[in-house]
């Protein structure tokens, strides 16, 4: 009776699932021990805090990962029928208690350690001093607003906002302190001092996102979210945006130049003086 | 537990329509929901197709693409589209309201399902879901480009904000508030049934895991499609009546100010992820009832830890409505709802990870049999556990920063909600195929589509978790405007490549679908030496399954390899001095 379906139990299909599981493991591990496809060098504190995050968790699943397809391979391969019968047995109670307690315990655990980066991005603001800088989304653009000589942004309103007079936020004309406003389709910081982005976005739901920064986060409609970051090297890193916007999402690039202080004051004034 | 001599019982149809179109007949009624699934299944791996092929060649010329090269809008149409008939037309539809219409009543010992006519109305008002979104297809603005998740402001603001949002999204959201009215009225009947029409004996803790995981889903689809048809009207309403619940004042689009204000772009995401995290449940979870029954019987062993299996298939369904904010750490929602919402979606592995292994239990000191059935089961198995991985590391605010919206996203989703649940639907129709057409399907054919599916699915989505870790955006129609995207453009080739494969494998498998229903071999009754009701009954079954002597149930659904009986399987529906015992 139980010999009458002919693929039943065959030898050959049970070491090949086995071998394919042992094979598939064994080169998701080789690619991702490798880095060929890895993320850049962060170049925030909490970038390196994520990458360790990245790598607790990697491990902790790998571990998972690893243990499950082997352990179905060579139950596969094992347990193939090879005539007589299955052990009849419905369960473990003792098993299921440990297995349940450990995963509780890897899995929340992970999670609770998760939180430092994210309470160092989120949690602690800004410090006061940090530097101030507007980030507008539009479809399908960034730019970028710094107070000017005066440290104060001038008022915006919605019925001056024209693009084709280069008034992208809407700055209100009769507001002086908007006057020395710098506005900008590219960001420049100087390194190793704190920075303050306030995000806003003009029409629908756009993400910055700065690879390098380990940093993104969704600019609203009608929303003002602010994010702070210190970058620790000079360089020009590409800005995206993370959320489909429209047709030219995939074309919504920006930079982000890391500078020494003294290059900023130089590309601020050389800004300056093109308003 | 009652017995309705009633409940669902009604006469045999005649003519044509009552019999093959407006049918009554649970039966019917999920060979339609299959046929169109398995329509819906091939439009949207074919459109998935143009995109794979403008990824990988993106000066190509295309056919049924206007102008031959497509553009940015037409990939992002083809991508919105491909979701909203994956998801809803295929994963809502094929592992719940077809599999489970057809074998829920008859595993549970009824006649037919509780409300017959509303389980008619249920399949013709997704069909005419399913026409409407198709027509989006065909408006000159073209189909709706905002992706399957419509975020607001960009779904809601119409033409304005660029093509494809004019009547393509509105079709879009009227469709989709339809097919909430069909899968409400499914769900309802789904949950009566189970509650009602059950056999005698056939108490909740000896229903077969298939069952349990149906009446789950069922209940996450009644809280679910609830909450996705108030916001599809909220929606409709702010596109079509001047109403502001999604568009907040002082935008400007397209260098004009918009009139409206006071909506809040978050609310959408809110009410969508309520809906959108139980979804992924709701496709997934009768792929789990599947295999853990394909898994027990062709290991020839009782499901190892059956209790913990319904206890854990509740506790995802609970915890599925208490996770959606994972999806919008980075959204601009408060970052201090994230801690719980991150804790809670950790925990959701726990129940995942007792499944597993509950899984590798009942192979373990098996007498494992590989039949194609099979083989998708340990190959569902194997995705689940990979696409479940992948979803601790999501799971964490922290990591989100880095990747929220790439490829990693797309990897994990697809690994878990596409692939896993579409193995359950291959699980389920080599398994259930003899006794749905009285032939079996094409083993040989079978085990050919497994054994270039499963490779296949992990050489086409492996490779994207790669891609989003370093830093690729998900809905990029184009790679050459950002320089680090630019040296990625080989992985999408080989993508490409392996996914032409892995699709004409499943040509196979309809070729063997087709072919089978009437060139099959003929199968018997009970033809995988089963225990549950459902290989009691002729193949395919007479019109009230059990030509009116409702069986009468005796003992669990998973009694393998019982000692002391003659056989290594005791069906649910022998009375104890009926089975034989070993000599």
């Amino acid at each position: 009776m139980q010999r009458k379906n002919p693929c039943a139990g065959s030898t050959t299909v049970a070491f090949a699932l086995a071998l394919f599981l042992l094979c598939f493991t064994l080169l998701t591990l080789y690619l991702f021990a490798k880095k060929y496809w890895w993320f850049p060098e962060p170049i925030t504190t909490f970038g390196r805090e994520i990458d360790r995050q990245f790598m607790r968790t990697f491990l902790i699943t790998g571990v998972v990962f690893v243990l499950s397809q082997l352990a179905l391979g060579w139950a596969v391969f094992r347990y193939r029928d090879t005539g007589g019968r299955a052990n009849y047995s419905h369960g473990n109670n003792t098993m299921e208690f440990l297995w349940t307690l450990a995963t509780l315990v890897l899995f929340v655990g992970l999670g609770i350690y998760a939180e430092r980066a994210w309470a160092e991005v989120h949690f602690r603001g800004a410090s006061p001093g940090a530097l101030q800088i507007e980030v507008q989304g539009q479809q399908f653009k960034w730019y970028f607003r710094y107070p000017g000589p005066d440290g104060k942004f001038g008022r915006l309103a919605a019925q001056y906002v024209k693009d084709s007079d280069q008034n992208f936020f809407g700055l209100d004309p009769n507001d002086q302190a908007g006057k020395d406003d710098i506005v900008s389709p590219v960001i420049a910081v100087p390194v190793n001092r704190e920075v303050e982005l306030i995000l806003r976005s003009k029409d629908v739901t756009h993400s910055f996102f700065v690879r390098e920064l380990r940093l993104k986060q969704d600019s609203v409609p009608g929303m003002l979210i602010p994010i702070h970051f210190t970058a620790t090297k000079i360089g020009t890193y590409e800005i995206a945006c993370a959320e489909l916007c429209g047709l030219g999402h995939h074309q919504m690039r920006s930079f982000l130049y890391v500078m020494s202080e003294a290059d900023y004051q130089k590309w601020l004034a050389e800004q300056a003086a093109n308003q | 537990m009652v017995t309705h001599e009633s409940g669902g019982a009604h006469h045999p149809p005649t003519g044509f329509i009552r019999k093959y179109i407006f049918s009554l007949d649970h039966k019917v009624i999920g060979i339609q929901y299959l046929l169109l699934a398995l329509f819906s299944v091939f439009v949207g791996m074919f459109l998935s197709l143009l995109m794979r092929i403008h990824l990988a060649w993106p000066s190509a010329k295309l056919p049924f693409i206007e102008g031959g090269i497509m553009t940015s809008e037409q990939y992002l149409a083809l991508m919105t589209m491909h979701g909203t008939i994956m998801v809803f037309m295929v994963l809502t539809t094929a592992p719940q309201s077809g599999f489970g219409n057809y074998f829920l009543p008859i595993q549970i010992g009824a006649a037919d399902m509780a409300f017959p006519v509303i389980n008619m109305l249920s399949f013709w008002t997704t069909f005419v879901s399913l026409a409407v979104i198709l027509a989006a297809f065909f408006v000159t603005a073209g189909a709706p480009i905002s992706g399957w998740t419509a975020y607001a402001p960009l779904s809601a603001l119409g033409e304005i904000a660029g093509p494809g949002q004019g009547l393509g999204q509105t079709l879009w959201v009227i469709g989709l508030a339809i097919f909430c009215g069909a899968t409400l009225m499914g769900a309802l009947n789904f949950i009566t049934t189970t509650i009602d029409l059950r056999t005698r004996g056939l108490s909740l803790m000896r229903m077969p895991l298939t069952v349990w995981a149906w009446f789950v889903t069922a209940i996450l689809g009644l809280l679910a499609f609830g909450v996705l048809l108030a916001a599809c009207i909220l929606l409709l309403l702010d596109r079509v009546a001047g109403t502001s619940f999604f568009i907040p004042g002082g935008l400007v689009v397209s260098d004009k100010l918009v009139r409206h204000q006071g909506g809040s772009p978050l609310l959408w995401q809110h009410l969508f992820w309520f809906f959108g995290h139980p979804e992924v449940y709701i496709a997934i979870l009768p792929g789990m009832g599947v295999a853990s029954h394909v898994l027990s019987n062709f290991s020839r062993k009782p499901v190892f830890g059956y209790r913990a299996m319904v206890y854990a298939l509740c506790g995802i369904g609970f915890l599925g409505f208490c996770v959606w904010g994972h999806h919008m750490f980075i959204s601009g929602m408060s970052p201090y709802s994230a801690i719980a919402f991150s804790l809670l979606t950790m925990s959701i592995g726990v129940p995942s990870a007792i499944k597993t292994f509950n899984w590798l239990g009942t192979l373990w000191g098996g007498r494992i049999r590989f039949t194609t059935p099979m083989l998708f089961a340990i190959g569902f198995v194997s995705v689940f556990v990979t696409g479940g991985v992948s979803g601790l590391f999501l799971a964490q605010p922290s990591l989100d920063l880095q990747l929220h919206d790439t490829y990693f996203v797309v990897a994990h989703f697809h690994m878990i909600m596409g692939v896993a649940s579409i193995f359950g639907i291959f699980t389920a129709m080599y398994y259930w195929f003899p006794k749905m057409y009285g032939r079996a399907m094409s083993e040989p054919l079978g085990k050919l589509h497994f054994w270039i599916t499963f490779p296949g699915v992990y050489a086409i989505f492996m490779p994207m978790h790669f891609l989003g870790l370093v830093g690729h955006p998900r809905r990029y129609s184009d790679l050459t405007n950002f320089a680090f995207l630019a040296p990625l453009q080989k992985v999408h080739l080989f993508i490409t490549i392996v996914a032409f494969i892995t699709m004409a494998a499943q040509l196979i498998f309809l070729f063997n679908f087709l072919w089978s229903m009437k060139y099959g071999k003929k199968t018997e009754v009970n033809p995988w030496h089963a225990t549950t009701l459902e290989w009691t009954v002729p193949s395919p079954p007479p019109h009230d399954n059990f030509a009116g002597d409702l069986p009468e149930v005796y003992r669990g659904p998973y009694e393998y390899a019982v000692p002391g009986a003659a056989e290594d399987y005791v069906p649910q529906h022998l009375a104890p001095e009926q089975v034989a015992k070993a000599r």
